[in-house]
């Protein structure tokens, strides 16, 4: 039993078949207005913060996500607000975090969901009132074999 | 100073890196944890990081929970975390009072319906894999080892020929996708060989923990066939099928899988 | 009562900096998903995520229905003094679970 063309075929048309239909999905322009009603039109420096993210990611339901951000965390000197911007789930915030000087470092790890391949955006909020942002390209495969919602 | 003790350990863990890493380039299996990304491996291996813990956790407390109208716990028999190392490396086991295989989740009924006086629990319930996952872990990093019962035999055979039956509506067989083409791409997932080495898991896809059943239940949807009952004979036989083609090869479960 | 896992270590020198892990059983249901019936399957998820040590907020997470379905969250803090951290999820539909953490500074 050797693999066919014909078998590759059906595969493919299997899968294509129980590709989840998106309805709602927003633009790198919300994203992008998303962004702005927390800078408030600040300048967004690039730099200082670091998004680690699986460029392939296996399953869009459960997506490993960190970001630190390089900042001594001092009193002085620390990073406020850690926040996470996508431009094709149906809504472009993900997540915001709360950090302070007693954070030690600037580091979140969190899972999130995304469904489709796209651009990821993590801006940091200093102290200083300045932002700092680091993005990511990332391509979401579907799973083989799904089954109906139960 | 190097104790004695430290020295021989040290020697006895060497001999078993040697053998271990002479076993990994012998043999051709290998594990879905083998075929995952980085970030994906590290979410199994780390418990505080492995969703499939929270179920373990569940698990432990309803081991220790009275139930049923005997008023036991799991655990006034089989006391303590270690009680069923083992025991999830070596089910499906014959069952001499219906004369079949059972697997763990039976199992784990039979005592609820025989010892507590219990109800059992639905296939694929939340309580039942929750025990499932409590009871496996405790085998992780054992050898899978099927009974070597003859009373089993019949269905291990038949459990191999299901596995190489094309059906539903794609006239696919498991064999045509995990013997044949393992290690390929079905669209951007690497196909695994199948072996049943981290169940129950936590799959990505059902954000939960299920069965092993609930997988062939999924492949079998994704074949466009008729997927069996939970319970039936058919689900048994090709758990004990898998299970002895993966003797020998390392328990992971809670296992982490997309 | 949610199950909930969280590693915290148990003793630490005074100014390290430790990190904390957190799971905890939730569906995160994201309010964008129809179910068998072909109507959506409403909103049930996370919102809000505290951890609070010595008497302080130390780290705040607000949640939304993109956050994976059985939250982890990770963070670090500094290690001040003896104590206990308490950690809070709270959610949609009264969802509230409490969680506390004992820690040893030496």
């Amino acid at each position: 039993m050797s693999p066919s063309t014909r078998r590759a075929f059906v595969i493919g048309s299997a899968i294509a078949a129980v590709m989840p239909l998106s309805s709602a999905r927003a633009t790198p322009e919300q994203m992008r207005k998303a962004i702005e009603a927390v800078t408030r039109g600040a300048k967004i420096n690039t730099g200082k913060v670091t998004l680690d993210i699986p460029p392939l990611v296996e399953n869009g339901h459960t997506v490993p996500l960190s970001v630190t951000v390089d900042s001594p965390m001092t009193d002085a000197d620390h990073v406020r607000a850690i926040h996470i911007f996508n431009e094709n789930n149906p809504q472009p915030h993900v997540l915001h975090a709360n950090l302070g000087p007693r954070s030690g470092r600037a580091l979140l790890s969190t899972r999130i969901k995304l469904n489709a391949s796209q651009r990821i955006v993590a801006i940091a909020e200093l102290s200083d009132g300045g932002f700092w942002s680091g993005a990511a390209e990332v391509v979401v495969t579907l799973a083989a074999c799904v089954e109906e919602i139960v | 100073m190097r104790s004695l003790p430290a020295i021989v350990s040290a020697g006895a863990l060497a001999v078993f890196l040697v053998t271990w890493a002479m076993a990994q380039t012998a043999d051709p299996r290998r594990s879905g944890y083998q075929e995952m990304g980085a970030s994906l491996r590290a979410m199994q291996d780390d418990d505080s990081a492995n969703p499939g813990m929270l179920w373990v956790g569940e698990g432990r407390a309803l081991w220790a929970r009275r139930e049923g109208a005997a008023g036991k716990a799991c655990a006034d028999c089989h006391a303590g975390e270690t009680a069923m190392a083992g025991v999830a490396a070596r089910y499906p086991a014959f069952d001499a009072a219906t004369n079949r295989p059972i697997d763990l989740g039976q199992r784990v009924n039979r005592c609820r319906v025989e010892q507590q006086k219990a109800e059992p629990l639905a296939p694929e319930s939340r309580e039942l894999v929750a025990l499932s996952a409590f009871i496996a872990r405790q085998s992780r990093g054992q050898p899978i080892a099927p009974p070597d019962d003859p009373r089993l035999r019949p269905f291990v055979e038949s459990g191999e020929a299901l596995w190489r039956q094309r059906q539903g509506q794609l006239n696919l067989s498991c064999a045509q996708c995990h013997d044949d083409n393992a290690g390929g791409r079905l669209a951007g997932a690497t196909i695994p060989q199948g072996h049943p080495t981290g169940y129950p898991i936590y799959r990505l896809e059902w954000q939960a923990v299920g069965s092993l059943k609930r997988r062939l239940r999924n492949c079998l949807v994704g074949m466009r066939a008729e997927p069996y009952a939970y319970d039936s004979a058919e689900y048994a036989a090709l758990e004990l099928y898998l299970m002895s083609r993966a003797r020998g090869m390392a328990m992971e479960a809670p296992g982490v899988r997309p | 009562m949610a199950s909930v896992l969280v590693n915290v270590p148990k003793t630490a020198k005074r100014g390290e900096v430790i990190e904390i892990k957190t799971l905890i059983a939730h569906p995160m249901e994201t309010g964008f998903r129809a179910g068998p019936n072909g109507r959506l399957i409403p909103r049930d998820i996370i919102t809000r995520f505290t951890c609070v040590y010595d008497g302080a907020e130390v780290f705040g997470l607000t949640l939304t229905p993109a956050i994976a379905a059985n939250p982890f969250i990770a963070f670090t803090t500094v290690a001040t003094q003896s104590g206990t951290l308490v950690f809070r999820w709270t959610g949609d539909n009264g969802f509230s679970v409490e969680e506390s953490a004992s820690i040893s500074v030496e």
